[in-house]
Protein backbone atom coordinates (compact mmCIF):
# COMPACT_ATOMS: atom_id res chain seq x y z
CA UNK A 1 0.00 0.00 0.00
CA UNK A 2 1.42 3.06 -0.93
CA UNK A 3 1.79 5.53 1.60
CA UNK A 4 -0.05 8.94 -0.17
CA UNK A 5 -1.54 11.32 0.61
CA UNK A 6 -3.74 10.15 3.64
CA UNK A 7 -4.78 11.07 6.67
CA UNK A 8 -2.61 9.09 8.89
CA UNK A 9 -0.70 12.19 10.57
CA UNK A 10 -4.11 13.87 10.67
CA UNK A 11 -6.51 14.28 13.49
CA UNK A 12 -7.67 10.90 12.73
CA UNK A 13 -4.65 9.38 14.52
CA UNK A 14 -7.12 7.52 17.19
CA UNK A 15 -9.97 6.09 16.48
CA UNK A 16 -10.35 4.23 13.36
CA UNK A 17 -7.57 1.40 12.41
CA UNK A 18 -4.96 1.69 8.99
CA UNK A 19 -6.20 -1.31 8.44
CA UNK A 20 -9.04 -0.94 6.54
CA UNK A 21 -7.57 0.69 3.06
CA UNK A 22 -9.38 0.12 -0.55
CA UNK A 23 -7.22 -2.34 -2.62
CA UNK A 24 -6.82 0.80 -4.97
CA UNK A 25 -5.37 4.39 -5.14
CA UNK A 26 -8.01 6.60 -3.91
CA UNK A 27 -7.72 10.28 -4.82
CA UNK A 28 -7.04 12.73 -1.44
CA UNK A 29 -6.90 16.16 -0.88
CA UNK A 30 -4.45 17.43 2.07
CA UNK A 31 -3.29 20.60 3.69
CA UNK A 32 -6.35 22.98 4.81
CA UNK A 33 -6.12 25.79 8.17
CA UNK A 34 -8.49 28.30 9.43
CA UNK A 35 -7.13 30.77 11.38
CA UNK A 36 -9.41 33.79 13.48
CA UNK A 37 -8.27 37.26 13.08
CA UNK A 38 -9.50 40.81 13.95
CA UNK A 39 -12.83 40.78 11.44
CA UNK A 40 -13.32 37.47 11.02
CA UNK A 41 -12.10 34.25 9.83
CA UNK A 42 -9.46 33.38 7.24
CA UNK A 43 -9.08 29.73 5.61
CA UNK A 44 -6.69 28.48 3.04
CA UNK A 45 -5.93 24.97 1.22
CA UNK A 46 -3.11 23.94 -0.42
CA UNK A 47 -4.24 22.66 -4.36
CA UNK A 48 -2.36 18.80 -4.29
CA UNK A 49 -4.59 15.74 -4.61
CA UNK A 50 -2.74 12.38 -4.75
CA UNK A 51 -3.69 9.13 -5.62
CA UNK A 52 -1.15 6.79 -3.90
CA UNK A 53 2.39 8.32 -4.64
CA UNK A 54 0.58 9.68 -7.68
CA UNK A 55 -0.42 13.77 -8.32
CA UNK A 56 -4.00 12.96 -9.55
CA UNK A 57 -4.53 16.72 -9.96
CA UNK A 58 -2.65 19.75 -9.39
CA UNK A 59 -5.18 22.60 -9.25
CA UNK A 60 -7.38 21.02 -6.94
CA UNK A 61 -9.67 23.32 -4.99
CA UNK A 62 -10.26 22.52 -1.21
CA UNK A 63 -11.92 25.79 -0.08
CA UNK A 64 -15.77 26.17 -0.66
CA UNK A 65 -18.06 29.06 0.78
CA UNK A 66 -20.83 27.15 2.69
CA UNK A 67 -22.96 29.85 2.39
CA UNK A 68 -22.43 33.66 2.32
CA UNK A 69 -20.96 33.44 5.82
CA UNK A 70 -19.65 30.82 6.28
CA UNK A 71 -16.78 28.28 4.43
CA UNK A 72 -15.97 24.31 4.57
CA UNK A 73 -12.96 22.92 3.54
CA UNK A 74 -11.97 19.27 3.24
CA UNK A 75 -9.23 16.99 3.70
CA UNK A 76 -9.79 13.43 2.73
CA UNK A 77 -10.85 11.53 0.01
CA UNK A 78 -11.62 14.09 -2.43
CA UNK A 79 -14.46 12.75 -4.28
CA UNK A 80 -16.60 12.16 -1.51
CA UNK A 81 -15.43 15.33 0.45
CA UNK A 82 -16.34 17.62 -2.55
CA UNK A 83 -20.29 15.53 -2.63
CA UNK A 84 -20.69 15.95 0.63
CA UNK A 85 -19.71 20.00 0.71
CA UNK A 86 -21.89 19.88 -2.58
CA UNK A 87 -24.92 18.87 -0.55
CA UNK A 88 -24.10 20.82 2.92
CA UNK A 89 -24.42 23.89 0.35
CA UNK A 90 -27.45 22.36 -1.29
CA UNK A 91 -29.07 21.88 2.54
CA UNK A 92 -28.25 25.35 3.64
CA UNK A 93 -29.57 27.19 0.75
CA UNK A 94 -32.80 25.29 1.07
CA UNK A 95 -33.12 25.41 4.85
CA UNK A 96 -32.47 29.50 3.93
CA UNK A 97 -35.23 29.15 1.61
CA UNK A 98 -37.72 27.38 2.78
CA UNK A 99 -37.30 28.85 6.33
CA UNK A 100 -36.71 32.36 5.61
CA UNK A 101 -34.31 32.92 7.71
CA UNK A 102 -30.18 31.35 7.91
CA UNK A 103 -29.27 28.70 10.32
CA UNK A 104 -26.88 30.07 13.24
CA UNK A 105 -23.41 29.22 12.82
CA UNK A 106 -23.28 26.73 15.42
CA UNK A 107 -26.52 25.08 13.59
CA UNK A 108 -24.57 24.69 10.52
CA UNK A 109 -21.54 23.15 12.18
CA UNK A 110 -24.01 20.46 13.37
CA UNK A 111 -25.82 19.59 10.05
CA UNK A 112 -22.11 18.91 9.24
CA UNK A 113 -21.71 16.71 11.79
CA UNK A 114 -24.27 14.75 10.94
CA UNK A 115 -22.96 14.10 7.39
CA UNK A 116 -19.70 13.23 8.75
CA UNK A 117 -21.17 11.12 10.69
CA UNK A 118 -23.21 9.49 8.44
CA UNK A 119 -20.14 8.47 6.31
CA UNK A 120 -18.19 6.84 8.90
CA UNK A 121 -19.00 3.07 7.88
CA UNK A 122 -17.08 4.63 4.27
CA UNK A 123 -14.17 5.57 6.49
CA UNK A 124 -13.76 2.86 8.40
CA UNK A 125 -13.18 1.51 4.87
CA UNK A 126 -10.54 3.97 4.31
CA UNK A 127 -12.31 6.61 2.49
CA UNK A 128 -12.54 9.01 5.41
CA UNK A 129 -14.05 12.80 5.27
CA UNK A 130 -12.65 15.45 7.41
CA UNK A 131 -13.96 18.83 6.85
CA UNK A 132 -13.18 22.04 8.58
CA UNK A 133 -15.79 24.99 9.25
CA UNK A 134 -15.38 28.14 9.90
CA UNK A 135 -17.68 31.31 9.24
CA UNK A 136 -18.62 34.94 10.74
CA UNK A 137 -21.10 34.35 13.03
CA UNK A 138 -23.97 37.10 12.70
CA UNK A 139 -25.24 37.42 16.49
CA UNK A 140 -22.23 37.22 18.41
CA UNK A 141 -20.10 39.40 15.96
CA UNK A 142 -17.10 37.11 15.75
CA UNK A 143 -15.02 34.47 13.96
CA UNK A 144 -15.70 30.76 14.94
CA UNK A 145 -13.85 27.71 13.85
CA UNK A 146 -15.04 24.09 13.89
CA UNK A 147 -12.99 20.95 13.70
CA UNK A 148 -14.24 17.44 13.13
CA UNK A 149 -13.06 13.41 13.48
CA UNK A 150 -14.35 10.98 11.46
CA UNK A 151 -16.74 10.11 13.52
CA UNK A 152 -18.76 13.20 13.40
CA UNK A 153 -17.02 14.99 16.54
CA UNK A 154 -16.86 18.48 16.34
CA UNK A 155 -14.66 20.90 18.65
CA UNK A 156 -14.88 24.74 18.40
CA UNK A 157 -11.46 25.64 18.03
CA UNK A 158 -10.71 29.17 19.85
CA UNK A 159 -7.88 30.60 17.61
CA UNK A 160 -6.73 28.32 14.66
CA UNK A 161 -6.86 24.54 13.11
CA UNK A 162 -5.56 22.68 10.65
CA UNK A 163 -6.10 19.04 9.13
CA UNK A 164 -5.12 16.75 6.43
CA UNK A 165 -1.85 14.96 6.14
CA UNK A 166 0.19 17.92 6.75
CA UNK A 167 -2.12 19.77 9.45
CA UNK A 168 0.38 19.29 11.96
CA UNK A 169 3.04 21.09 10.63
CA UNK A 170 0.43 23.85 9.20
CA UNK A 171 -0.62 24.63 12.83
CA UNK A 172 2.34 24.54 14.82
CA UNK A 173 3.80 27.29 12.53
CA UNK A 174 0.52 29.10 12.88
CA UNK A 175 0.76 28.48 16.61
CA UNK A 176 4.24 30.48 16.40
CA UNK A 177 3.08 33.15 14.54
CA UNK A 178 -0.35 33.64 16.14
CA UNK A 179 -1.65 36.50 18.67
CA UNK A 180 -5.12 38.36 19.21
CA UNK A 181 -5.80 40.82 16.95
CA UNK A 182 -4.30 39.97 13.72
CA UNK A 183 -5.20 42.11 10.76
CA UNK A 184 -6.88 40.45 7.42
CA UNK A 185 -3.19 40.71 5.72
CA UNK A 186 -1.25 39.54 8.39
CA UNK A 187 -3.67 36.60 8.90
CA UNK A 188 -3.16 35.60 4.81
CA UNK A 189 0.29 36.07 5.20
CA UNK A 190 0.59 33.62 8.21
CA UNK A 191 -2.20 30.90 6.33
CA UNK A 192 0.34 31.02 3.82
CA UNK A 193 3.54 30.42 5.69
CA UNK A 194 1.62 27.58 7.36
CA UNK A 195 0.90 26.27 3.85
CA UNK A 196 4.47 26.77 2.72
CA UNK A 197 5.90 24.94 5.76
CA UNK A 198 3.30 22.01 5.35
CA UNK A 199 4.62 21.56 2.09
CA UNK A 200 8.14 21.50 3.13
CA UNK A 201 7.50 18.69 5.18
CA UNK A 202 4.52 16.87 3.58
CA UNK A 203 4.95 14.78 0.36
CA UNK A 204 0.92 15.30 -0.14
CA UNK A 205 1.11 18.79 0.19
CA UNK A 206 1.32 20.82 -2.98
CA UNK A 207 3.75 24.07 -2.37
CA UNK A 208 3.30 27.18 -4.85
CA UNK A 209 3.44 26.21 -8.79
CA UNK A 210 5.37 29.03 -9.70
CA UNK A 211 6.27 27.82 -13.28
CA UNK A 212 2.19 26.96 -13.76
CA UNK A 213 0.92 30.03 -11.75
CA UNK A 214 -1.02 27.89 -9.35
CA UNK A 215 -1.05 29.07 -5.36
CA UNK A 216 -3.07 28.16 -2.36
CA UNK A 217 -7.08 29.17 -2.43
CA UNK A 218 -7.35 31.77 0.19
CA UNK A 219 -10.92 33.05 1.66
CA UNK A 220 -11.73 35.25 3.59
CA UNK A 221 -14.98 35.42 5.62
CA UNK A 222 -16.28 38.74 7.94
CA UNK A 223 -19.27 40.70 8.58
CA UNK A 224 -19.28 41.49 4.38
CA UNK A 225 -19.30 37.25 3.93
CA UNK A 226 -17.24 35.25 2.24
CA UNK A 227 -14.68 36.13 -0.57
CA UNK A 228 -11.68 34.89 -2.06
CA UNK A 229 -8.42 36.55 -1.86
CA UNK A 230 -7.42 37.67 -5.54
CA UNK A 231 -5.20 34.88 -7.21
CA UNK A 232 -2.99 37.88 -7.72
CA UNK A 233 -2.83 38.85 -4.33
CA UNK A 234 -2.09 35.69 -3.27
CA UNK A 235 0.47 35.01 -5.98
CA UNK A 236 2.16 38.45 -4.57
CA UNK A 237 2.12 37.45 -1.24
CA UNK A 238 3.88 34.06 -1.57
CA UNK A 239 6.82 36.05 -4.06
CA UNK A 240 7.38 38.13 -1.38
CA UNK A 241 7.76 34.90 1.66
CA UNK A 242 9.88 33.39 -1.49
CA UNK A 243 12.51 36.40 -1.57
CA UNK A 244 12.65 36.63 2.40
CA UNK A 245 13.51 32.98 2.69
CA UNK A 246 15.81 33.39 -0.01
CA UNK A 247 17.33 36.36 1.22
CA UNK A 248 17.54 34.63 4.93
CA UNK A 249 19.66 31.67 3.44
CA UNK A 250 22.19 34.13 1.59
CA UNK A 251 22.87 35.68 5.08
CA UNK B 1 -83.82 3.98 -0.73
CA UNK B 2 -82.61 7.23 -1.66
CA UNK B 3 -80.85 8.04 -4.67
CA UNK B 4 -78.05 10.69 -5.41
CA UNK B 5 -78.45 13.58 -6.24
CA UNK B 6 -77.68 14.64 -10.22
CA UNK B 7 -75.51 17.33 -10.82
CA UNK B 8 -74.39 18.31 -14.08
CA UNK B 9 -70.50 18.22 -14.29
CA UNK B 10 -70.61 21.73 -16.17
CA UNK B 11 -72.73 22.91 -13.16
CA UNK B 12 -69.76 21.34 -10.98
CA UNK B 13 -67.16 23.05 -12.79
CA UNK B 14 -68.61 26.46 -12.16
CA UNK B 15 -69.47 25.86 -8.39
CA UNK B 16 -66.17 24.93 -7.87
CA UNK B 17 -64.57 27.97 -10.04
CA UNK B 18 -67.19 30.15 -8.37
CA UNK B 19 -65.71 29.21 -4.89
CA UNK B 20 -62.07 29.75 -5.83
CA UNK B 21 -62.45 33.04 -7.24
CA UNK B 22 -64.52 34.35 -4.27
CA UNK B 23 -61.33 32.84 -2.62
CA UNK B 24 -59.25 34.68 -4.34
CA UNK B 25 -61.01 37.94 -4.63
CA UNK B 26 -60.91 37.87 -0.70
CA UNK B 27 -56.72 38.50 -0.53
CA UNK B 28 -54.96 41.16 -1.72
CA UNK B 29 -53.47 41.52 -5.62
CA UNK B 30 -49.81 41.21 -6.94
CA UNK B 31 -47.92 42.82 -9.71
CA UNK B 32 -44.96 41.67 -11.48
CA UNK B 33 -42.75 43.19 -14.35
CA UNK B 34 -39.85 43.47 -15.95
CA UNK B 35 -37.27 46.58 -15.58
CA UNK B 36 -34.10 47.45 -17.37
CA UNK B 37 -31.99 45.54 -14.58
CA UNK B 38 -34.64 42.41 -14.45
CA UNK B 39 -37.81 41.57 -13.07
CA UNK B 40 -39.91 43.55 -9.72
CA UNK B 41 -42.82 41.86 -8.42
CA UNK B 42 -45.03 44.10 -5.86
CA UNK B 43 -47.93 42.91 -3.73
CA UNK B 44 -50.08 44.79 -1.29
CA UNK B 45 -48.90 43.14 1.88
CA UNK B 46 -49.12 44.43 5.32
CA UNK B 47 -47.14 41.83 7.01
CA UNK B 48 -43.32 41.58 7.30
CA UNK B 49 -42.94 37.52 7.70
CA UNK B 50 -45.82 36.23 6.15
CA UNK B 51 -44.85 36.54 2.28
CA UNK B 52 -46.20 36.34 -0.66
CA UNK B 53 -42.93 37.11 -2.58
CA UNK B 54 -39.89 34.60 -2.02
CA UNK B 55 -37.32 33.17 -3.61
CA UNK B 56 -37.24 29.46 -5.49
CA UNK B 57 -33.86 29.40 -6.79
CA UNK B 58 -31.14 31.25 -8.24
CA UNK B 59 -32.97 32.80 -11.07
CA UNK B 60 -36.54 31.99 -10.52
CA UNK B 61 -39.31 33.37 -7.83
CA UNK B 62 -42.07 32.85 -6.61
CA UNK B 63 -45.62 34.77 -6.32
CA UNK B 64 -48.83 33.98 -4.51
CA UNK B 65 -52.03 35.07 -3.50
CA UNK B 66 -55.27 33.54 -2.09
CA UNK B 67 -55.04 31.53 0.96
CA UNK B 68 -51.72 31.70 2.68
CA UNK B 69 -51.41 27.89 3.47
CA UNK B 70 -52.36 26.10 0.19
CA UNK B 71 -49.60 28.87 -2.10
CA UNK B 72 -47.30 28.64 0.79
CA UNK B 73 -47.42 24.56 0.55
CA UNK B 74 -47.01 25.27 -3.48
CA UNK B 75 -43.65 27.55 -2.59
CA UNK B 76 -42.25 25.01 -0.39
CA UNK B 77 -43.07 21.77 -3.14
CA UNK B 78 -41.17 24.55 -5.48
CA UNK B 79 -38.40 25.19 -3.58
CA UNK B 80 -38.35 21.19 -3.06
CA UNK B 81 -38.20 20.56 -6.61
CA UNK B 82 -35.84 23.13 -7.84
CA UNK B 83 -33.22 22.50 -5.26
CA UNK B 84 -33.47 18.44 -5.97
CA UNK B 85 -32.87 18.99 -9.76
CA UNK B 86 -30.30 21.37 -9.39
CA UNK B 87 -28.11 19.15 -7.06
CA UNK B 88 -29.13 15.75 -9.16
CA UNK B 89 -28.47 17.93 -12.47
CA UNK B 90 -26.71 20.92 -12.61
CA UNK B 91 -27.99 24.52 -11.39
CA UNK B 92 -28.37 25.95 -14.55
CA UNK B 93 -30.63 22.93 -15.86
CA UNK B 94 -33.43 23.90 -13.23
CA UNK B 95 -36.26 26.32 -15.42
CA UNK B 96 -39.61 27.77 -14.41
CA UNK B 97 -40.63 26.50 -17.27
CA UNK B 98 -40.61 22.97 -16.04
CA UNK B 99 -41.77 24.75 -12.34
CA UNK B 100 -44.55 26.29 -13.83
CA UNK B 101 -46.00 23.11 -15.56
CA UNK B 102 -45.98 21.43 -12.30
CA UNK B 103 -47.78 23.72 -10.79
CA UNK B 104 -50.27 23.76 -13.13
CA UNK B 105 -50.66 19.90 -13.24
CA UNK B 106 -51.28 19.94 -9.53
CA UNK B 107 -53.48 22.85 -9.80
CA UNK B 108 -55.86 21.47 -12.22
CA UNK B 109 -55.44 17.92 -10.96
CA UNK B 110 -57.06 19.44 -7.10
CA UNK B 111 -60.08 21.48 -9.12
CA UNK B 112 -60.74 18.65 -11.18
CA UNK B 113 -60.70 15.59 -8.39
CA UNK B 114 -60.77 16.94 -5.08
CA UNK B 115 -63.73 18.24 -3.49
CA UNK B 116 -62.48 21.84 -2.96
CA UNK B 117 -59.94 23.47 -5.20
CA UNK B 118 -57.17 25.68 -4.39
CA UNK B 119 -57.64 29.21 -3.67
CA UNK B 120 -54.90 30.59 -5.15
CA UNK B 121 -52.96 32.23 -8.10
CA UNK B 122 -49.40 31.60 -8.34
CA UNK B 123 -46.47 33.55 -10.46
CA UNK B 124 -42.85 32.13 -11.43
CA UNK B 125 -40.92 34.63 -12.35
CA UNK B 126 -37.50 33.48 -14.46
CA UNK B 127 -34.91 36.19 -15.19
CA UNK B 128 -33.58 35.43 -18.33
CA UNK B 129 -29.97 34.95 -19.01
CA UNK B 130 -27.72 34.35 -22.41
CA UNK B 131 -30.11 36.85 -24.19
CA UNK B 132 -33.27 34.95 -23.21
CA UNK B 133 -35.87 37.09 -22.84
CA UNK B 134 -37.43 37.61 -18.64
CA UNK B 135 -40.11 34.68 -18.34
CA UNK B 136 -43.68 35.53 -16.01
CA UNK B 137 -45.86 32.34 -15.82
CA UNK B 138 -49.43 33.17 -13.79
CA UNK B 139 -50.68 29.90 -13.03
CA UNK B 140 -54.41 30.60 -12.60
CA UNK B 141 -56.49 28.01 -9.51
CA UNK B 142 -57.82 25.85 -12.45
CA UNK B 143 -54.46 24.72 -13.77
CA UNK B 144 -54.54 27.20 -16.49
CA UNK B 145 -51.05 28.83 -17.65
CA UNK B 146 -50.15 31.87 -19.32
CA UNK B 147 -46.51 33.16 -20.01
CA UNK B 148 -45.75 37.28 -20.22
CA UNK B 149 -42.73 38.48 -21.45
CA UNK B 150 -43.79 42.44 -19.40
CA UNK B 151 -45.84 42.42 -17.20
CA UNK B 152 -48.65 39.73 -14.94
CA UNK B 153 -51.28 40.47 -12.20
CA UNK B 154 -52.52 38.19 -9.96
CA UNK B 155 -55.79 38.52 -7.38
CA UNK B 156 -59.34 39.13 -7.61
CA UNK B 157 -59.02 42.02 -9.08
CA UNK B 158 -56.65 41.48 -11.68
CA UNK B 159 -58.11 42.46 -15.34
CA UNK B 160 -58.68 46.52 -14.15
CA UNK B 161 -55.17 46.70 -12.28
CA UNK B 162 -53.39 44.91 -15.46
CA UNK B 163 -55.48 47.26 -17.73
CA UNK B 164 -53.91 50.18 -15.59
CA UNK B 165 -50.14 48.58 -15.76
CA UNK B 166 -50.81 48.15 -19.32
CA UNK B 167 -51.07 51.87 -19.76
CA UNK B 168 -48.03 53.09 -17.76
CA UNK B 169 -45.85 50.19 -18.96
CA UNK B 170 -42.66 51.13 -20.62
CA UNK B 171 -39.70 48.92 -21.99
CA UNK B 172 -36.35 49.25 -20.09
CA UNK B 173 -37.59 51.55 -17.39
CA UNK B 174 -36.12 51.61 -14.11
CA UNK B 175 -36.99 50.46 -11.00
CA UNK B 176 -38.41 53.58 -9.24
CA UNK B 177 -41.27 54.11 -12.08
CA UNK B 178 -42.03 50.53 -12.22
CA UNK B 179 -42.62 50.45 -8.66
CA UNK B 180 -44.79 53.88 -8.40
CA UNK B 181 -46.59 52.66 -11.63
CA UNK B 182 -47.42 49.65 -10.09
CA UNK B 183 -48.26 50.63 -6.46
CA UNK B 184 -50.32 53.31 -8.19
CA UNK B 185 -52.09 50.10 -10.60
CA UNK B 186 -53.09 48.30 -7.29
CA UNK B 187 -54.12 50.89 -5.13
CA UNK B 188 -56.76 52.09 -8.02
CA UNK B 189 -57.71 55.73 -8.34
CA UNK B 190 -59.17 56.00 -5.00
CA UNK B 191 -56.66 54.67 -2.24
CA UNK B 192 -53.06 55.37 -2.28
CA UNK B 193 -50.58 52.61 -0.93
CA UNK B 194 -47.26 53.33 1.20
CA UNK B 195 -44.26 51.17 2.00
CA UNK B 196 -45.63 49.92 4.55
CA UNK B 197 -48.70 47.95 2.52
CA UNK B 198 -46.12 46.44 0.04
CA UNK B 199 -44.01 43.88 0.29
CA UNK B 200 -41.22 44.60 -2.70
CA UNK B 201 -38.72 41.58 -4.36
CA UNK B 202 -36.79 41.71 -7.71
CA UNK B 203 -34.71 39.57 -9.99
CA UNK B 204 -31.97 41.54 -10.77
CA UNK B 205 -29.13 41.03 -13.06
CA UNK B 206 -26.21 42.64 -10.97
CA UNK B 207 -26.96 40.65 -8.04
CA UNK B 208 -24.24 37.70 -8.50
CA UNK B 209 -25.56 34.02 -8.93
CA UNK B 210 -28.47 34.25 -6.62
CA UNK B 211 -30.43 37.14 -8.09
CA UNK B 212 -33.08 37.47 -5.47
CA UNK B 213 -33.43 40.14 -2.97
CA UNK B 214 -35.91 41.83 -1.11
CA UNK B 215 -36.53 45.61 -0.93
CA UNK B 216 -36.43 46.59 2.53
CA UNK B 217 -39.55 49.00 3.33
CA UNK B 218 -36.97 52.20 3.69
CA UNK B 219 -35.54 51.78 0.12
CA UNK B 220 -38.95 51.10 -0.96
CA UNK B 221 -40.20 54.56 0.52
CA UNK B 222 -37.17 55.99 -1.24
CA UNK B 223 -38.19 54.53 -4.49
CA UNK B 224 -41.65 55.54 -4.28
CA UNK B 225 -40.58 58.99 -3.52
Amino acid sequence: MTAGGDLRSGPRSSGASNDGQPPFPVTHATTVVALRYADGVIMAGDRRATAGNIIAHNAMEKVFPADRYSAVAIAGTAGMAVEMVRLFQVQLEHYEKVEGATLSLEGKANQLAQMVRQHLPMAMQGLAVVPLFAGFDTARGIGRIFNYDVTGGHYEDADFQATGSGGRDARTTIKLGFREGLTQNEAVDLAILSLYEAADEDSATGGPDLVRGIYPLIAVVDADGYRQVAETEVAERFGALIARKVAERAQ
Amino acid sequence: MSMPYYVAPEQVMKDRAEYAQKGIARGRSLVATTYDEGIAVVAENPSRSLHKISEIYDRIAFGGVGKYNEYDQLRVAGVRHADTKGYAYSREDVDARSLANLYAQYLGNVFTHEMKPLEVEVLVAELGADNKPDQLYHIAYEGTITDEERFAVLGGDAETIAERVGAAWRAGWDLSSALKAATASLAGPDRTLAAGDLEVATLSRGNGRRTFRRITEEDVAQLLA
